[in-house]
């Protein structure tokens, strides 16, 4: 449904987006995930039409965003991470004007107001000033403006930034709800906003692709990994070759105080490694899996540690 | 045309729910007022002077003593609002990031352009309206002759559509209101200057000067004088205007 093929984009020197591919199918929620200044507000603009790429392709159901970008503004709705409001108008009105230039007609027109103000939950302020509403109420008026056309395709930058936590909650599962006729591409740079509500996800950072595919493809391609961390009374370099000496083990290496311990999958050394901290009398104090998942790769992408 | 009237709907009610429209409007019709009331203060005691002297008297035109100048006066005093109208129609849009609502909207620019350009249009028209509440007074009192208050209105709404498509393409190369008031000022002052400029000229430069002045091509509307060249100069001006609105949104986008 949205194809990003090797997209470029530069502002001048800056290059923002660098060959950047990506593919959401139809009915998915996916998340565009990176640190700040990773190119998702970029990305996002060329796939509205709001900016033009460098270089490139993209489209959104087949129809090219750089040919037919009126069809494609048709059926997308977008959530700017600025939310686009007008502070002197009432939410009633401004759904109505958006519903207006989004070529909804007339007859349908109040309808899809209506439809768009009960889904965002807007039905106690539709008839206060947008500038007197609170944030949390100015961000769903964002999400009832990217709805209203009943668009296909939703379009949504940083859908929860800025809100409360309850209110965090709350918008996930509006847009939770809005998945399977639709196919949403939301940006983010918490990690828990993808893995709670995305199907899929596209790791950025600097404008270069790091990692894509379904959250299942994603966590299995870490599974061949296994390994613990644990954390004992003794330490000291010797240790790091002693727990090394074990039959199985790839690889130790001090986090801190406390040390990580892999192996490949299948081979279970958890006994092996008991006996010896038991034996050598080290002192456990804890003991837990490794989480081998995205979360590991996003904190590295984050760190600057990733080599790609 | 649905697409232009939902922009120009919803700029009208902007206007109208700022203060500016209603300040911008009411000091306008203050100071033109004024103008009136001193223009048919001096129109009456010359009558009373001349009423002595039969041949004076039937020179005495209330269409050239006090239409004329109110004209011209009215002219200098849009220039001076106008910016403020303009100022804030693009601008304000891309301070406050409305601009992305608008451009990723199924509409295009030229019909988002000619939306706010019709809606400041509908202001001025406001304007000049109401000052015609005060030719309800020299008509009930004396006998003018329509077809020159008419054609100075037309002349009037030229000019203000005019210095509108100014304002509008200064609008649309900054996002700081005041610099876009504060440049359509200047361009529409130095027009103004062209105008007495082109009294000091001479030979080819005087012609040159004189077609590009706003006030040349406006001064024989206000005597009620229709030449066809005079609206087509400000035809032209608007569709500069509205063209070179148009290249500067498309080049800040593609850029
Ligand atoms: N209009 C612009 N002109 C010049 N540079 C820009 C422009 N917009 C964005 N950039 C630059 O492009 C890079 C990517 O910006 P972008 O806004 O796409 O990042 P982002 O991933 O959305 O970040 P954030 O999480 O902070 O919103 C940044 O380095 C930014 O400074
Ligand atoms: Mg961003």
């Amino acid at each position: 449904m949205i194809e990003v093929e090797n997209l470029t984009k530069k502002y001048g020197d800056l290059v923002a987006v660098k060959n950047l591919s990506f593919k959401v199918e139809k009915g998915k929620i996916w998340g565009l995930l990176g640190p700040n200044a990773a190119g998702k507000t970029t990305t996002m603009r060329i796939l509205t039409g709001y900016l033009p790429a460098t270089d490139g392709k993209a489209s959104v159901a087949d129809y090219d965003v750089f040919e037919k970008p009126n069809d494609v503004k048709k059926i997308t709705g977008y959530l700017p991470e600025n939310v686009p409001l007008y502070p002197e108008m009432t939410v009633h009105s401004y759904l109505n004007f958006v519903a207006e230039i989004k070529q909804i007609p007339a007859p349908q027109r109040k309808e899809a107001v209506e439809k768009s103000v009960e889904i965002s939950g807007l039905e106690t302020v539709r008839r206060r000033l947008i500038k007197n509403i609170s944030r949390g109420f100015k961000q769903r008026v964002g999400i009832a403006q990217a709805l209203i056309h009943n668009p296909q395709v939703l379009v949504l930058d940083e859908p929860t930034i800025g809100l409360d936590p309850a209110q965090i909650i709350e918008i996930r599962q509006l847009i939770k709800s809005l998945k399977g006729k639709r196919t949403i591409l939301l940006s983010t740079h918490i990690l828990a906003e993808v893995t709670q509500t995305c199907d899929g996800v596209v790791i950025i950072n600097e404008g270069n692709l790091m990692a894509s595919g379904s959250l299942e493809e994603l966590t299995a391609s870490f599974k061949e990994k296994e390994g613990i961390v644990i954390r004992l009374k003794k330490g000291g370099k010797s240790i790091i070759s002693l727990l090394q000496k074990i039959l199985g083990v790839d690889k130790v290496s001090a986090v801190g105080d406390e040390f990580k311990i892999e192996w490949t999958k299948g081979k279970d050394v958890r006994d092996d490694i008991t006996k010896l901290i038991v034996d050598k009398e080290l002192g456990l104090i804890e003991m837990r899996p490794l989480a081998m998942n995205i979360e590991d790769l996003y904190l590295k992408v984050i760190s600057g540690g990733v080599e790609q | 045309m649905k697409n232009i009237w939902a922009i120009c709907k919803k700029e009208i009610k902007t206007y109208f729910t700022s203060p500016i429209a209603y300040v911008v409007i009411t000091v306008f019709l203050v100071l033109i007022g004024f103008f009136f009331y001193s223009l048919i203060w001096w129109f009456n005691s010359q009558s009373l002077q001349m009423a002595q002297n039969q041949y004076y008297y039937q020179q005495l035109n209330i269409n050239q003593m006090v239409y004329s100048p109110l004209f011209h006066n009215m002219s200098i005093i849009l220039l001076l609002m106008i910016p403020l109208l303009t100022m804030r129609l693009f601008s304000e849009e891309k301070k406050r990031q409305t601009d992305e609502l608008l451009f990723t909207s199924p509409i295009s620019v030229n019909q988002i352009i000619l939306g706010k350009y019709f809606a400041s249009l509908f202001v001025l028209l406001v304007m000049l309206f109401l000052t015609g509440i005060l030719s309800i007074f020299v008509f009930s009192y004396g006998n003018p002759e329509l077809a020159p208050i008419l054609s100075g209105y037309l002349g009037l709404f030229l000019v203000g559509a005019a210095f509108l498509a100014v304002g509008i393409f200064f609008s649309s190369l900054t996002e700081n209101q005041i610099v876009s008031a504060i440049l359509t000022f200047g361009v529409l002052l130095l027009f103004w200057i062209l105008n007495w400029a082109s009294y000091s000229a001479g030979g080819m430069w005087k012609s040159v000067l004189n077609y590009l002045s706003f006030f040349q091509h406006f001064d024989d509307m206000t005597r009620g004088i229709l030449d066809t060249t005079d609206v087509v100069y400000y035809l032209s001006f608007i569709f500069l205007g509205l063209f070179l609105t148009y290249s500067v949104i498309q080049s800040r986008r593609w850029r």
